[in-house]
């Protein structure tokens, strides 16, 4: 084993290492003990990282078997790196925002009984989701999946007296039980033709058989298109795009820390990360390409709808994140993998950032996450307010931002893939361009509602909305009580705050030349330009921008010349002038168009549908199958009836049975006579004749 | 010279005598003991018969077996008898129904 293969070892082991110390012995080692070990796991997997992503820049890869788990006739079982640059970027990320994470729990959960419980547990989702990407074969993918799932279960439902959570959990575990069901039929699919699961043996293949025009058998689906649609369902449920992303808002009833890291970081962008390995699959499917980026646009524009209407904090930046995983999603759609990649990496800066400083407003107000209480806090808490304001700058894609720089070449890929012709496309392009001042109105009416205007918190208010009640962390009430001040968080909570708000204003700058037109993503992403043109275009248009050094500055200053930034202006107004000058006005406006406005409070009624269709539907089924074949036709008619069956006979039998003697020797006398009649008279009358 | 037939006629009346035992009798579960040993004994009369006829020694030496078996289940029956009168004080055919469903 090589000094570099040492290191792909270290970034995962580390924070397993740490989770197991922290999980297992955290009575012994202490609250100082577990958040000192688990940090220190991460850090090493941090600085690990960004080894191995120096060594991939610097062109060196891998792809190996590093143990064999088992062999099962020709499948084998194993678990092994594919270390490029794709798998780089997103080691690096996630090690960077659960680092982050990590040090800003210590403030967070400070209070909290179940300290070292969910130091454990992130350090846990850390390594899962470093198995995941550094995954080169289906199985180690399919388990690092499964175990993020798994640890965003668990921390969802870490306040585990709250019904709301353990609701809130069981949704996200069987919305995404659907979505992991089309994954598994992916995966099986790929394995029966394919024959393998490795990576680049599937990848090899592909192309000969999408040429064959392979089809599923007995139907005429091309096989690619099957194989490639039901990954991309595992990404829906992953990566909660619509109609499976109900789970991701009510996820916001786990601890503030793993919303940033889990619900909007790193885990939800796993579906983006998978679909973008698999661009040698996806490219090969148009027809899976164009659902790819219907439901990305859909999810990109309705969910950004949706965060226009919420009240709690955390969930206006839930939907944000929802609206933003549709933009990743567009662009993989427009076969733009290193733009959706880009955009998950500013996304996961700056949305981590969001989350933090969410968590950070609601540890100021005493765990009140209800906008409506808040208001004027940026004299309480500068160092909150600046990094919101530029995680907030960032989210709408102001230019120069890092947000400006992926979400920009989303649209003018999605642009492209328009005036290509690709269906799909067209519906893709509008939704997203709308989606950019819906993005910039949710964004500051929450940025104004928190930070700007007159100070609601310290009201009476008759506790605080949906859910926050028996927080176990706090036996006081919630909120601030009438008089009592904000205050900035300690500095662990606020230097992840700072730590994060610079990459979320730079990276786009310093990284978009790069990521989306250098050599950088060569062999780890594959796009065939001539079917999709959306790639060629973009970097058509970048090479416009004058000389290399000076494009990212002509963009950012071409940026304000074009429909998105005005967008962003009117939106951005508009929110001004909704939620500081004329605050009556949002209210009229619901009044008006009151129908609109339920709509949106109850979120399209998808969770209504989903309650009342799948829901009630599965448990209609359960109570027919419980009434009619468990009681009615197995207990009823199997298990009683046959017992029933042998009373009736036995009661008609019963009196044959007279109890004398005589009778039962008669009756074998008879017998006798009758076997004898048969087996030795009959046949010979018979053989006579 | 008595032919066969006299001795296979013997033997079917005995066997008769025995069944009618059997079914006529409602009194005693002695009668109906002895009238199994008389069927038995009618079995007895057609091999001793059979056996010298056919010049065949094998038919005696299973006269003997089925005497010896016939002894032995005697008594036991006779042994089973007197438990039962212990315990019901009857031996009367008609009274033993316990079996009766």
């Amino acid at each position: 084993m090589t000094a570099m293969q040492k290191l792909y070892l270290l970034v995962p082991l580390a924070p397993l290492v740490g989770a197991i110390i922290a999980g297992l012995l955290g009575r012994v080692v202490g609250r100082a003990g577990s958040h000192a070990v688990t940090i220190l796991g991460v850090l090493v997997s941090t600085v690990a990282s960004l080894l191995v992503f120096v060594d991939v820049m610097g062109g060196n890869t891998f792809n190996g078997t590093v143990y064999t788990w088992a062999t099962v006739g020709d499948l084998r079982l194993e678990v092994g790196f594919l270390i490029d640059a794709l798998s780089a970027t997103m080691m690096l990320v996630v090690t960077f925002v659960s680092l982050m994470v990590h040090i800003y729990t210590i403030g967070y959960m400070a209070d909290d009984p179940g300290y070292q419980r969910f130091f454990s547990y992130i350090s846990l989702f850390t390594f899962s989701m470093l198995m995941l990407v550094m995954a080169n074969n289906f199985l180690q993918l399919f388990f690092g999946w499964e175990a993020v799932g798994l640890v965003s279960y668990l921390l969802i439902g870490f306040w585990w007296k709250r019904p709301t959570a353990i609701y809130a959990n069981l949704k996200a575990f069987l919305v995404n039980r659907v979505g992991d069901f089309g994954f598994v039929l992916g995966i099986g699919l790929v394995f029966a033709f394919f024959g393998t699961l490795d990576y680049a043996a599937v990848f090899k293949a592909a192309p000969a058989i999408a040429a064959q025009g392979a089809t599923l058998p007995g139907t005429g689906w091309l096989l690619i298109t099957v194989v490639c649609v039901c990954l991309f369902i595992g990404a829906m449920g992953k990566s909660a795009q619509f109609p499976l992303h109900v789970w991701l808002p009510d996820s916001m009833e786990g601890p503030t820390p793993i919303s940033a890291l889990i619900h909007a970081a790193t885990m939800v962008t796993a579906g983006i990360f998978m679909v973008a390995r698999m661009s040698p699959l996806f490219e090969l499917s148009p027809a899976a390409l164009s659902f790819v980026i219907v439901i990305g646009a859909i999810t990109a524009l309705f969910m950004g709808f949706l965060g226009i209407v919420q009240n709690d904090i955390k969930r206006v930046v839930a939907y944000s994140t929802l609206s933003q995983l549709g933009y990743m999603t567009v662009a993989l759609g427009a076969s733009a993998y290193s733009v959706a990649i880009f955009h998950l990496m500013t996304h996961a800066f700056f949305k981590a950032l969001l989350f933090l400083a969410a968590g950070s407003v609601i540890i100021g107000l005493h765990h009140d996450q209800d906008l409506r209480n808040m208001g004027g806090l940026r004299r309480y808490m500068p160092v909150t307010w600046i990094t919101s304001l530029v995680g907030s700058l960032a989210l709408i894609g102001t230019p120069l931002f890092s947000d400006f720089y992926s979400k920009d070449s989303i649209l003018l890929a999605t642009e492209a893939a328009h005036r290509a012709g690709m269906p799909g496309a067209t519906f893709a392009y509008f939704a997203t361009t709308l989606g950019v001042f819906v993005t910039a109105f949710y964004s500051f009416r929450m940025y104004f509602l928190a930070f700007h205007g007159e100070e609601r918190f310290g009201g009476q208010h008759d506790h605080h909305g949906d859910h926050d009640e028996e927080e176990p962390s706090a036996d006081h009430h919630h909120g601030l009580a009438p008089g009592q001040k904000p205050h900035e968080s300690p500095a662990v909570v606020t230097l992840p705050l700072v730590l994060l708000a610079i990459p979320s204003v730079v990276i786009g700058y310093v990284a978009i030349d790069m990521f989306l037109f250098g050599e950088f993503f060569k062999g780890a992403i594959h796009v065939d330009g001539a079917q999709h043109p959306a790639m060629a275009r973009l970097t058509e248009l970048w090479h416009s921008f004058g000389s290399v050094n000076e494009r990212a500055w002509h963009m950012a200053l071409h940026g304000f010349v074009t429909l998105p930034f005005w967008l962003d202006i009117a939106g951005v107004g508009l929110a001004w002038l909704f939620y500081l000058r004329r605050p009556d006005i949002p209210a009229a406006i619901a009044r008006r168009f009151a129908a609109l406005y339920a709509l949106l409070e109850n979120k399209y009624y998808l969770d209504r549908f989903n309650e009342v269709f799948f829901a009630g539907g599965a448990r209609a089924i359960g109570r027919g199958l419980w009434k009619g074949g468990d009681m009615a036709v197995i207990d009823g008619v199997a298990v009683n009836g046959s017992a029933r069956l042998v009373g009736w006979i036995a009661a008609l039998i019963r009196h044959l049975q007279t109890g004398y003697i005589y009778h039962y020797a008669f009756a074998m006398l008879v017998g006798v006579g009758l076997v004898l009649f048969f087996f030795v008279t009959l046949p010979y009358v018979l053989s006579a004749r | 010279m008595v032919s066969l037939s006299w001795y296979l006629s013997v033997g079917a009346l005995l066997f008769a005598i025995g069944v009618l035992g059997i079914f006529l009798n409602r009194r005693n579960l002695i009668v109906l003991l002895m009238a199994i040993e008389l069927m038995l004994l009618a079995v007895n009369m057609n091999f001793v018969a059979f056996s010298h006829y056919l010049g065949d020694h094998h038919g005696q030496v299973f006269v003997f077996f089925i005497l010896t078996v016939a002894a032995a289940e005697a008594a036991i029956g006779l042994a089973i008898l007197v438990t039962l009168f212990r315990n019901l004080a009857t031996i009367n055919v008609d009274e033993l129904d316990s079996l009766k469903g």
